[in-house]
């Protein structure tokens, strides 16, 4: 979870003081204002996720390390999702006098937007489940008790009384926990369609209506076991899916986030004030801290720096500013502080465009019908037709009105799909919780259905065949004790290729020089003096490389003294492993594309490094989206792999899509499943397990077809007894259940 | 026979308050945090504030 942690934690100690004056450390404690929400009795609350907690002590340290503060009045780690609530009196503490806490006990943390704090807890729909499958678990095992009596033999008197006893049970208990198979019934009927919850609803109300009926008439045979039974084994499926999605949506939520969500804004008197982004206008003067996201889109008002636009376009170079220059909101400013006029924000930002084309693109994949309801689609008009036939058969075999009906009804109850209620959610339940144990985020089953079909794969490069971090390429042409002298410059800046030079200097075991004065040129580089001589470190150009291009910025430059500069060159790497991944797809059948943002030079690299014959470079979201809708309409099922804003419409438009969880906010949101780890082994790994869950989803339902095809002839012939339909329906319950579980993730 | 009068309804009032009281918990939110609960059962030390250490992990 490290590459997970903020990139750059706001630190607190001695120099607080000092460096309150640096717009960075103003707007982050001013940004944090904006996490905080009102709990009652007039106190704030702050939820707060801290990765880094992974044992008893870790929970007792960060609680007490809060609760020792002064106001505080409520403070609990949440385990399971790495969260810290903490609840205060506005007028004895800040905001960031609780992270500082934290900090201070030695974990790393970042507030939770209000929104996704609310996604960590369980959805009021999947409580509803619980509830509902708690009273049909106790329903269906008190009127069991009730009916092994009956079934042992209790007659007359007796037996009247235990059903009049589970009547008194079954019905409210039905009422209540049938609901959410009833309104979703309702619904569909509303529309002149049917799904899996249409013939549950018919076959559960004539059920007890009949049982009802036998029991005031003294009847001999009453189903409210089977009634309660089969709400119960189908709620547990649905427990079981959406307790899946409430998991992902946590996931999902502890993520880190990348877009500002508020700005530094410069008024006319020169004062500063951090808003909202809702709270900033056109015209506005914005000012963008090296290492911040730039917060609106806009031009360059004053200031030179460099801009990794890497998450917003799928350029990999950063490309240099000036003012005049245009800047897009998502983007991050590398180098130096820069003052910048908003232009358009909200609606009319890029942001808001890309949002548009994600929403009409992600309209095509709302009409995809899950397999359970294509399932429902035959299976419910065969059932109602064979209970109506039996009805007929009987009625013209001469048998009564009554007896008639109540073979029908024990048709609908035996046909009823409590397996294939299970079929489905308990395979893609399995498979999720197999996969996140992998770092694979899954947020719906829908997913995994629609991911077992893919034909096509469509990757974008930036940030997803790569890292989108750069690194040395190959060895760096620098002496063991001058690489110390430049990692130790490097030590002082926020650049990324700084802090790729330092992490690879690192990597060969060298130590750091430790240099005391570094001098930051905004734009340039780094300079300091060491031992009566002149380091620098930065610009290939500006550190006196020979034939220095200023437009090549994955390139820093070295100079020790009066020694000849010496050029370092970087690279963003492509992911470990993703050759073996590309070839494991291509085996898989795939057929492998590269739609890329960057520059043409930079793609077909990369595409000859994975050789993938078809790509595309300088791409737009709009040709993005409109590549995937071209293939889509030669009939293929596209598979998009993406992660930055630019992708998020083609990875709403593909018929399945995973992102990295480096991934932009919108890319996030978008993709159906996230990766944790930087190995795309993630994506063959994940296919595999959803052609095995949907291979298994198949077997599942041949199963529950098979019982059917056993089970029905009896129902026909008359001889189903209550007794029958619980034995019956357990044991196929069980079986489908038992298959799920064999589900195993791919190496 | 008699004796069902009375077996019945002790039998049914019992399961009635094992599902009252399997409600109550998942509303008081007993099931939001089973790691946390297995972790937590090895810290010994209460915390000083007692109010702190009330049941439930929702706010009031």
């Amino acid at each position: 979870m490290a590459t997970l942690a903020p990139p750059a934690p706001p630190e607190t100690g001695p120099g607080e003081a000092a460096r309150a004056a640096d717009p960075r450390e103003a707007a982050s404690t001013a940004s944090l204002d904006l996490f905080v929400t009102e709990a009652d009795a007039g106190r704030r609350r702050l939820d707060l996720h801290v990765p880094a907690i992974h044992c008893a002590a870790c929970i007792r340290k960060v609680e007490g390390a809060v609760r020792k503060l002064p106001g505080i009045t409520h403070a609990r780690v949440n385990f399971t999702t790495r969260r810290l609530s903490a609840e205060w009196e506005p007028e004895k503490l800040a905001a960031r006098d609780i992270v500082s806490a934290v900090e201070g006990a030695g974990f790393e943390t970042r507030p939770f937007a209000a929104a996704d704090a609310a996604a960590g807890a369980p959805d009021p729909a999947s409580r509803r489940l619980l509830k509902s499958m708690a009273v049909a678990g106790f329903a269906a095992m008190n009127i069991m008790l009730l009916s092994v009596s009956v079934w042992s033999g209790a007659d007359g008197a007796t037996r009247d009384f235990f059903h009049l006893v589970s009547a008194a049970i079954g019905i409210p208990a039905i009422a209540y926990a049938g609901q959410p198979f009833f309104s979703s019934a309702w619904g569909a009927l509303k529309h002149g369609r049917t799904n899996m919850d249409v013939p549950i609803s018919i076959g559960v109300i004539l059920a007890t209506a009949m049982s009802l009926h036998e029991t005031l008439t003294s009847g001999q045979h009453a189903y409210f076991d089977a009634a309660t039974m089969l709400l119960f084994f189908l709620l547990v499926g649905r427990y079981l899916d959406s307790l899946m999605r409430d998991r992902a949506r946590a996931g999902v939520a502890t993520l880190l986030k990348q877009s500002a969500r508020g700005a530094l804004v410069r008024g006319a008197d020169g004062s500063t004030e951090y808003r909202p982004i809702e709270a900033v206008a056109p015209g506005m003067t914005v000012l963008v801290a090296a290492g911040e996201r730039v917060p609106v889109d806009g031009t360059v008002l004053e200031g030179r720096s460099a801009i990794d636009r890497s998450l917003v376009t799928g350029e990999s170079l950063p490309e240099a500013v000036a003012p005049g220059g245009a800047l897009l909101a998502g983007t991050l400013n590398l180098d130096a502080p820069l003052a910048v006029k908003a232009t358009r924000v909200g609606e009319q930002s890029f942001l808001a465009e890309v949002v548009r084309l994600m929403e009409t693109a992600e309209q095509g994949r709302a009409r995809y019908t899950r397999i359970a309801d294509r399932a429902a689609r035959l299976y419910a008009p065969a059932v109602h037709l064979t209970a109506f036939l039996t009805a007929i058969g009987w009625l013209l075999a001469g048998a009564g009105w009554h007896q008639s009906l109540v073979i029908a009804i024990a048709v609908l109850i035996i046909t009823c799909p409590c397996a294939l209620g299970l079929a489905v959610p308990a395979v893609q339940v399995r498979a999720a919780s197999v996969l996140m144990k992998r770092g694979l985020l899954v947020k719906d089953g829908s997913a995994l259905e629609r991911l077992a079909t893919a034909d096509t794969v469509v990757f974008d490069k930036t940030g997803t065949l790569t890292l989108g971090r750069p690194e040395p390429a190959g060895q760096i042409p620098l002496s063991a004790s001058e690489l110390a002298l430049a990692a130790g410059l490097a030590a002082k800046s926020h650049h990324p290729l700084s802090r790729a030079l330092l992490a690879a200097a690192k990597a060969q075991g060298i130590v750091p020089a430790k240099i005391e004065t570094v001098l930051e040129q905004p734009g340039l580089g780094l300079e300091a003096e060491w031992q009566g001589e002149t380091l620098r470190l930065g610009r290939p150009d500006w550190v006196g490389a020979d034939g220095a291009s200023s437009a090549d910025l994955l390139e820093l430059g070295f100079r020790h003294g009066t020694a000849p500069a010496v050029r370092i060159g970087f690279t963003d790497p492509l992911r470990p492993d993703a050759r073996a991944a590309i070839d494991r797809l291509r085996a898989a059948g795939l057929d492998v594309r590269i739609l890329s943002g960057d520059r043409p030079e930079a793609v077909s690299a990369a595409a000859q490094a994975l050789g993938v014959s078809v790509w595309a470079a300088r791409q737009t979201p709009q040709s993005k989206l409109d590549a995937i809708a071209a293939l889509t309409a030669e009939g293929r099922q596209v598979l998009v792999v993406g992660d930055g804003l630019n992708d998020a419409p083609m990875l709403a438009a593909g018929h399945a899509s995973i992102a990295p969880a480096t991934a932009s906010d919108a890319g996030q949101t978008a993709a159906d499943m996230l990766f944790l780890n930087d190995s795309l082994m993630a994506v063959p790994q994940a296919l595999e397990s959803a052609r095995r869950a949907d291979a298994q989803v198949k077997q599942n339902f041949a199963m529950a077809v098979g019982y059917n095809v056993l089970a029905v002839p009896i129902a026909i012939a008359g001889f189903v007894t209550p007794l029958i339909a619980a034995v019956a329906m357990s044991l196929s319950s069980i079986l489908v259940v038992g298959n799920a579980l064999r589900l195993k993730v791919p190496e | 026979m008699s004796n069902l009068f009375v077996l019945l309804p002790v039998a049914l009032l019992l399961g009635l308050g094992g599902l009252a009281a399997f409600l109550w918990s998942v509303r008081a939110g007993q099931y939001d945090d089973l790691d946390g609960a297995a972790h937590r059962i090895l810290n010994d030390d209460e915390p000083e504030d007692p109010e702190l250490n009330k049941g439930g992990n929702q706010p009031k």
